[in-house]
């Protein structure tokens, strides 16, 4: 490879157009929203293309005409016909400018009408609430006993309105998921609502577009879009208890949950532990990923993370643990047995 | 004139060199000493001869504007709102008043928090850590205007709509305080 390629980020470009769909990707649109934007995106990207040749082919065609009259300056003189002509090439650029702005204008809005309103007056609706770092969802309900809280995985019905009621508990954070819809600021204080549908079943990322503090960047969420009886089912398995431990090891784990700092900051519900600084851990075992995304939830990744938390993610809320060796694989087991 | 700069560049450093400290974000606590609370002095008095020297109730913390203020969110979270107020008293003493039932110093705040005290007071001892309990001493002692105006907290990372905790002047906490005969 010549020297000079070697510094264009190759990488990063494949990765920005690459056809991987369902990550993190507004050119891979799985949601009629996300769709009307890419469509939006093209229509302006083209118009703009347009604009920049025609501009380079002018410039071009305009230092080749001067070119060689440069060697021979003119003398100063009258020239009324020029001047006449100027200014119609004038005139006549800026009403394309103008008319061309005007159409993108109209079509932004248009747009931004298409995306605004939800299509189904029987949603589903979700309680996004952000924090730092992490993100708290539930799924509000009359009866108290059928509100779910769970924390950065959020669970939808392919095809159905999802309305998204918004809110801050301390700084300005923004919920994003390109793939499905724009962004929303979350601000303290300050009820929103928005809606979004997913039309495509899959797991879609989704990351804190406003920066919030030390681990803004550590801030991720993911949305799974099923079909409607496997997100049933997982409401009805989200809306339990917590297992009881089956294992004597379970049980040492438990103890250690509520012996130690864990219950101050945690709920499992069922059991003591009732404090709603952190996420709620009741169904910790059936997550994909924690620590907001930035871990697999595994064994190991759990353990590393009770542990020592600010290696993890420095500036993070979570304390470190100093736990006893097998104290801490008792707790292990234990919250890998909250299916 | 290239003293007059020269001088002026060392101040302009060294102002800046103490509001770093004034900012430090320690985020990975050292590890917790063992038995720390038997090793803190909670009385300057010693049988005998006061000839040894008291043990200075170090607390790094306090000298930090943002561990103060990260013991301000814990304050909240861990509830010690729900008896002692924001600082007023309610079921539990007034925190920002001069009496102070079990010693003022940080270490004495450190020991109440960690050990528990008779008539309510929980020992949370095993249930947060060393360098929190530090923090919300440290918060503590600033409710009552004992540390510098420089680190008391002037801010938290929610929106505010009173004014600064630095710059609102000073109150007395009215009302019963929740300690049996001891207002007047």
């Amino acid at each position: 490879m010549k020297p000079a390629l070697k510094f264009i980020p190759w990488r990063f470009l494949v990765q920005a157009m690459s056809l991987d769909p369902g990550h993190h990707h507004v050119l891979h649109p799985a949601a009629p929203q996300a769709g009307n934007i890419e469509w939006l995106y093209w229509v302006i990207f083209g118009v703009l293309t347009a604009v920049f040749v025609l501009m380079i082919a002018g410039f071009t065609w305009a230092g080749a005409k001067t070119g060689v009259a440069a060697s021979h300056p003119l003398p100063i003189m009258e020239d009324k016909e020029g001047d006449h002509r100027a200014r119609w090439v004038v005139g006549l650029a800026m009403g394309v400018t103008v008319v061309t702005l005007f159409v993108i204008l109209v079509i932004s809005v248009v747009t931004g009408k298409r995306i605004h309103g939800p299509t189904s007056k029987n949603p589903v609706t979700i309680q996004v609430t952000a924090r730092q770092w992490w993100w708290e969802i539930t799924y509000p309900n009359p009866q108290a006993d059928q509100t779910i809280t769970t924390a950065n995985e959020i669970h939808v019905p392919v095809g159905a309105p999802i309305v998204v009621l918004t809110n801050s508990k301390d700084v300005i954070h923004s919920f994003w998921a390109p793939s499905i819809t724009g962004k929303r600021d979350l601000i303290p204080g300050y009820s929103s609502a928005f809606w979004f549908q997913v039309d495509q079943p899959g797991t879609y990322h989704g990351q804190c577009a406003e920066f919030c503090g030390l681990q803004h960047a550590h801030m991720g969420f993911s949305v799974v879009a099923e079909p409607v009886d496997q997100f049933q089912a997982w409401q009805q398995q989200q809306l339990k208890a917590a297992a009881e431990p089956s294992t004597s090891e379970a049980v040492r784990g438990r103890d250690v949950f509520l012996t130690h700092a864990c219950l101050m900051c945690h709920t499992i519900r069922g059991t003591d532990a009732g404090s709603h600084v952190g996420p709620d851990l009741t169904h910790i075992a059936g997550r994909n990923m924690i620590a907001a995304e930035t871990l697999p939830n595994t064994a190991g990744a759990l353990a590393g993370w009770i542990v020592d938390p600010q290696r993890i993610k420095p500036g993070t809320r979570m304390s470190p643990n100093p736990l006893a060796p097998d104290d801490l694989q008792a707790l292990i087991v234990y919250l890998r047995s909250l299916q | 004139m290239a003293k007059h700069f020269y001088f002026a560049l060392l101040l302009v450093i060294a102002v800046l060199l103490v509001s770093c400290k004034r900012e430090e974000r320690i985020l990975r606590q050292p590890p917790p000493a063992n038995d720390i609370l038997n090793t803190i002095q909670i009385s300057g008095l010693n049988p005998g001869a006061n000839s040894i020297p008291t043990p200075p109730n170090s607390n790094m913390y306090q000298e930090s504007a943002y561990a103060v203020a990260e013991g301000q969110k814990l304050y909240e979270e861990y509830n010690c709102v729900g008896c002692h107020a924001h600082g007023g008293g309610g079921i539990g003493p007034a925190l920002m008043d001069r009496d102070w039932i079990y010693g003022s110093e940080a270490g004495n705040i450190f020991s109440t928090i960690m050990q528990g005290r008779p008539n309510g007071m929980p020992s949370f001892r095993n249930r947060i850590p060393e360098y929190q309990a530090w923090e919300i001493a440290a918060y503590v002692r600033s409710l009552a205007g004992l540390l510098p105006k420089g680190v008391s907290p002037n801010r938290t990372d929610q929106m505010n709509i009173k004014p600064a905790e630095s710059s609102t002047p000073e109150q007395t906490p009215s009302g019963i305080t929740g300690i049996p005969g001891q207002h007047q």
